[in-house]
């Protein structure tokens, strides 16, 4: 029963993990712009599509798609930032959930011209048998997951402290005109933070994809997740959305487990209306 | 003057709605008038949420669904009729926007946002795995078309689309009564000073709990009025009912047409009930195309609609004639 619980709590932070990658960059764009992004599921769904394409099509290996769909997914969110939403900088919440809303309905459905009607795999490198760690079982995969995602997460963390860029990315975050004024190009950083945001999520699009299955739909339930950890954690924070990210994965593999397959998303549901109503403002969130 | 020609243009609006499906009898044509109109229920009550009062909720389907299921669960399990599973629809969707109000409407910005997303995310999870009273994703079909009737006295079926049409007509003029009235009520001046700054009219007395939950109420009952005409009408009810797509096809709505205006909700469901259909040309580009017209739509008329005319009517006004 103990190792149970242990492989459960495992399998729930490596799948946490990845909700983790998707909440950061989430929580990037909206603390410094913000956006509610919508389309973050479906930018999400982009890398793993691309990967799949990259992996069966074009038949190059799985790490070689990996580096490739998520340089093309930053290149969209790039782009995206400055044809669409730097047009939109000053309008209020509502109007960018509309853009937003927008361009998920549009790279879905695009997706979905193209895309047969069957759910597809990206081809995993890595063998399928399982390696024990004394009671734990673990698929290399699944170790894979796990070390890229702490090393991203390390990485993206060392980036916005130590490096220059990082140092502008704060200070815009912290206060925009001031940053503007001592003469950073804010609206430079806009589009690089929208473009990190969005390799995160399709990091983690590729990720998933390859650990279950990839079809156009599959943004809808991530982006919810998404916003769940967010406001569990306090919109904006990235502690939050890492350990909220974890929480969530944890519980979902716990209430899966042990209590009902069908009922595991509820639980989380019901975990975060549980927090708000006790920290209206997130676990790590401040009241504003 | 301005209320006379106000009178006049409303009076002509009623009357022209009376005889558009005695003018125009096709079939299709009545039931997306009737789409559109049961799109205007839910896409009111939102606006009073959104518009007025400036809190932007996701979670609008939730009572739409609510409302559908209700009715359809009594008129399938216990034979209720329209009347009846109308009221229980509201009273249902009255109690529940109540408590869920009570403990929500506490949390600020995008806090409340993604929380009501998930209230009508955990109903949509509820009504596909408690098979035995939703049947699941299967859903609920035969719900039977509204019947009045009085033992001995009169006996009334509403089955063809026309009488469909005056029914959600009645429905119709009823709420946007109501929605004028409160609008121009203590409660409308007080939930637009909510909107304009939440703070300076919290230090002079405005409750944004108080005034916020009166608010969701009604827009919440709304919409389980339009869930229980939905079940009548479709005679289906299923856990799509509770999709983010049909919230999201609301807020388009709204926001073309132009919140926080009376006339902005008609506007906007008229729009994006015969634009899908007109798309429908583009036969399977129709929903890529419908993305990057929200697109633009948001980007420079995210006045709406009735912005736009207003400005035009504004512009008339100021311009002098010889």
């Amino acid at each position: 029963m103990a190792s149970e619980i242990i492989q459960q709590i495992i399998n729930g932070l490596i799948i946490g993990a990845t909700y983790s990658l998707m909440a950061v960059g989430l929580t990037m764009i909206f603390g410094m712009m913000d956006i509610i992004n919508f389309a973050h599921g479906e930018i999400y769904m982009l890398g793993a599509v691309f990967a799949y394409y990259f992996t069966s099509l074009l038949g190059l290996n799985y790490f070689e798609s990996l580096a490739f769909s998520i340089i093309l997914v930053m290149a969209f969110g790039f782009i995206f930032d400055q044809l669409v939403l730097r047009k939109l900088r000053n309008e209020p919440t509502l109007i960018t959930i509309l853009v937003t809303i927008g361009l998920s309905i549009f790279l879905q459905s695009t997706v979905m011209l193209f895309w047969g009607p069957s759910p597809q795999g990206i081809p995993s490198p890595f063998p399928q048998k399982t390696i024990q760690f004394g009671p734990i079982f673990l698929t290399p995969l699944k170790i894979f997951m796990a070390v890229i995602t702490v090393v991203v997460i390390i990485g993206l963390h060392l980036m916005i402290q130590k490096t220059m860029l990082g140092k502008t990315m704060r200070a815009v975050f912290q206060e925009k005109e001031a940053a503007a004024i001592v003469g950073i190009n804010i609206n430079r950083v806009y589009a690089i933070n929208f473009a990190l945001g969005s390799g995160l999520a399709g990091l983690a699009g590729v990720l998933l994809g390859t650990l279950f299955v990839v079809y156009p739909n599959m943004g809808l339930i991530a982006v919810v997740k998404a916003f769940l950890i967010v406001i569990m954690g306090g919109m904006g924070n990235f502690l939050g959305a890492i350990f909220g990210g974890l929480i969530l994965g944890v519980v979902e593999s716990m209430a899966a487990g042990f209590i009902s397959s069908s009922y595991k998303d509820l639980f989380g549901l019901l975990l975060v209306m549980l927090i708000l109503i006790i920290r209206p403002y997130g676990l790590f969130g401040k009241k504003y | 003057m301005r209320k006379e020609i106000r009178t006049i243009s409303v009076f002509s609006l009623v009357i022209m709605a009376i005889l558009v499906p005695l003018i125009i009898p096709d079939e299709y044509f009545i039931h997306l008038l009737i789409n559109a109109g049961l799109f205007y229920m839910l896409v009111a009550g939102l606006n009073l949420l959104v518009g007025y009062l400036g809190k932007l909720t996701l979670g609008h389907t939730a009572f739409l669904g609510i409302g559908a299921y209700t009715a359809a669960l009594l008129n399938l399990k216990l034979g209720a009729t329209f009347p009846i599973t109308l009221t229980a629809s509201i009273l249902i969707s009255f109690v529940i926007s109540l408590l869920f109000g009570l403990i929500v409407l506490r949390l600020r910005g995008p806090y409340f946002v993604i929380v009501s997303l998930c209230f009508a995310e955990m109903l949509a999870i509820v009504a596909i795995n408690w098979i035995s009273l939703t049947n699941g994703p299967m859903g609920l079909p035969g719900v039977e078309p509204p019947k009045f009737y009085f033992p001995g006295l009169f006996e009334i079926y509403l089955d063809t689309k026309i009488s469909f049409y005056y029914l959600i007509f009645i429905l119709i003029v009823f709420i946007t009564y109501i929605i004028s009235r409160l609008v121009h009520s203590t409660v409308g001046r007080a939930i637009i000073s909510l909107r304009e700054n939440e703070n300076l009219a919290e230090s002079i007395g405005v409750s944004a709990f108080r005034y916020g939950l009166i608010i969701f109420v009604i827009a919440s009952v709304f919409a389980g009025v339009a869930g229980c005409f939905y079940a009548h009408y479709v005679s289906y009810v299923n856990p799509e009912i509770f999709s983010f797509s049909y919230m999201c096809t609301m807020l388009v709505m709204l926001v073309t047409g132009g919140k926080g205006t009376i006339i902005g909700p008609f506007l906007g469901c008229i729009i994006f009930t015969v634009l899908p259909e007109a798309l429908r040309v583009a036969k399977a580009y129709r929903d890529p195309i419908f993305g990057i017209i929200l697109i633009i739509v948001a980007i420079f008329f995210s006045q709406g609609m009735a912005g736009l005319f207003g400005k035009l009517w504004a512009r008339l006004k100021e311009r002098k004639f010889p």
